[in-house]
């Protein structure tokens, strides 16, 4: 497995993996090698934010800030998310 | 609504039926296409750019081996520049320290190498090229020492299949992100060769069992892709995610088909790119409409509880089994034709006849 994920982990795509915007099907995708992800509207808002130099902390700020909702809720919900993005491949630290 | 028509996801590009290789179980047509009928540079460029308006998301370059052409960079570099995924699918013979750097400036996305077994004798035995094993584990180096995404597939067949835990092991020893342990699919020259090809009934499970332990040793490291050999399920695979609903495959020379096999289906014509355009192909084409949703379908597919999901399996399969493209998929268990599928298992020979290889009509004719 890979390093364990804490609020200063910084977060990015793997290599071969990258957040797209269908426009044929107006929606958001992860393209992965041989598949696509349809991400869930929250694991879009998360992904939109991974760009290899944001925390994981600085992610969760950001998400409670817009979404008006409280650090350890968005926190917990989003190390849930990132951490079966990794066992999927598509998120590091 | 049974005939909805959504935009593909994926295009199968299959570059060139030349292959330096020879593989008993190629998902090629017998008939190869000869190089003089393939299609232009140019007119690639019109097929991506056509299938990234449709809502194409993935594009991958196949063949015979894609790395036989020499246009195969500027292909790629011009599907990156659409917002394709890239996906090469080769044999790694021809990729070396001279080709691949092009392939990475061009933008390539991910590698699938092909392995024809990890024992080296028999690998080559099978391939038909000797050497050709070498140049295979140089081609994995290279891809992973740049970082790249890599697929190891492995095609399962009698010979090779007590050796899945190696080839996993291997995979990981490579810097595989992935692996497909894949059973051999029985079309093409799969089914030409089938009494050589299929597995028993207990080398399945082994190799079942080979892949759930990899799973759960390996996770979060490796994806494992795993196909069974179908013959042996007791319901078919959703094949292609339903007929014309999400793959398109271009042949070398333009023709457009809901799978690489569909070339075997009687009495309807072949659209081509030559002659249409790709969204009016896999809108209005007979080829395309014809197996479409679930109207097509005989009993018991129409009133089966698992109509869209499994799409009554295999139009090709169906053909090959049963001598009908319309018939419920031999494989599943309510098939009338299911007793055909048990009778090819129940007659296996106990020593596998010699391969027939993967060449063309002529090179055949020439050695007699």
């Amino acid at each position: 497995m890979s390093a364990d994920l804490t609020d200063d982990s910084v977060i990015r795509f793997a290599r071969g993996v990258r957040l797209q915007h269908d426009r044929v099907r107006e929606r958001w995708i992860i393209q992965a090698p041989e598949r696509a992800f349809i991400p869930d509207p929250i694991a879009a808002e998360v992904l939109k934010l991974v760009d290899g130099t944001r925390t994981l902390g600085q992610i969760i700020a950001d998400l409670a800030t817009r979404f008006a909702a409280p650090v350890d809720v968005i926190g917990r919900d989003v190390h849930v998310m990132v951490n079966d993005l990794m066992t999927r491949q598509v998120l590091v630290v | 609504m049974t005939k909805t028509i959504l935009s593909p996801m994926s295009l199968l590009a299959e570059l060139t039926h030349r292959c330096p290789l020879q593989c008993p179980y190629c998902s090629n047509p017998l008939a190869l296409e000869p190089r003089r009928n393939e299609l232009s540079t140019a007119e690639w460029i019109s097929v991506l750019d056509q299938a990234a308006e449709m809502g194409v998301l993935q594009v991958h370059f196949s063949g015979g081996e894609p790395m036989s052409r020499p246009d195969l960079p500027e292909l790629i570099r011009h599907a990156v520049g659409l917002g394709l995924y890239t996906n090469l699918i080769t044999s790694g013979v021809l990729l070396n320290a001279k080709t691949f750097p092009a392939l990475v400036e061009a933008g390539l996305d991910h590698v699938q190498l092909s392995f024809q077994d990890i024992d080296t004798a028999n690998a080559e035995l099978v391939g038909g090229m000797k050497g050709a094993q070498a140049r295979k584990i140089e081609a994995a180096r290279l891809v992973a020492a740049d970082g790249m995404p890599l697929t190891l597939n492995f095609v399962i067949y009698r010979e090779n299949a007590g050796r899945v835990p190696q080839m996993l092991e291997a995979a990981i020893q490579m810097g595989a992100r992935r692996v497909e342990i894949a059973h051999t699919q029985y079309y093409g020259w799969g089914l030409a060769n089938r009494e050589a090809l299929m597995p028993t009934a207990a080398q399945l499970e082994q190799t079942t069992q080979a892949v759930e332990a990899a799973r759960k040793k390996y996770e979060g490291r490796l994806t494992i892709d795993y196909v069974t050999p179908d013959y042996y399920a007791d319901r078919p695979k959703p094949c292609m995610g339903g007929w014309g609903r999400r793959f398109i495959n271009i042949s070398p020379s333009g023709r457009v088909l809901p799978c690489h096999a569909a070339e075997t289906i009687p009495n309807v014509a072949f659209p081509d790119v030559r002659h249409d355009t790709l969204d009016h192909i896999w809108r209005e084409a007979p080829l395309f409409t014809m197996f479409r949703g679930t109207d097509w379908m005989p009993q018991p597919c129409r009133s089966c509880d698992q109509r869209e999901k499994d799409w009554g399996g295999c139009r090709c399969q169906a053909l090959a089994l049963a001598g009908d493209a319309a018939a419920t998929d031999p494989v599943c268990s309510r098939a009338p034709d299911h007793e055909r599928v048990k009778a090819v298992l129940d007659t296996l020979p106990a020593a596998p006849p010699p391969f027939r290889y993967r060449r063309y009509a002529r090179a055949t004719d020439e050695v007699g």
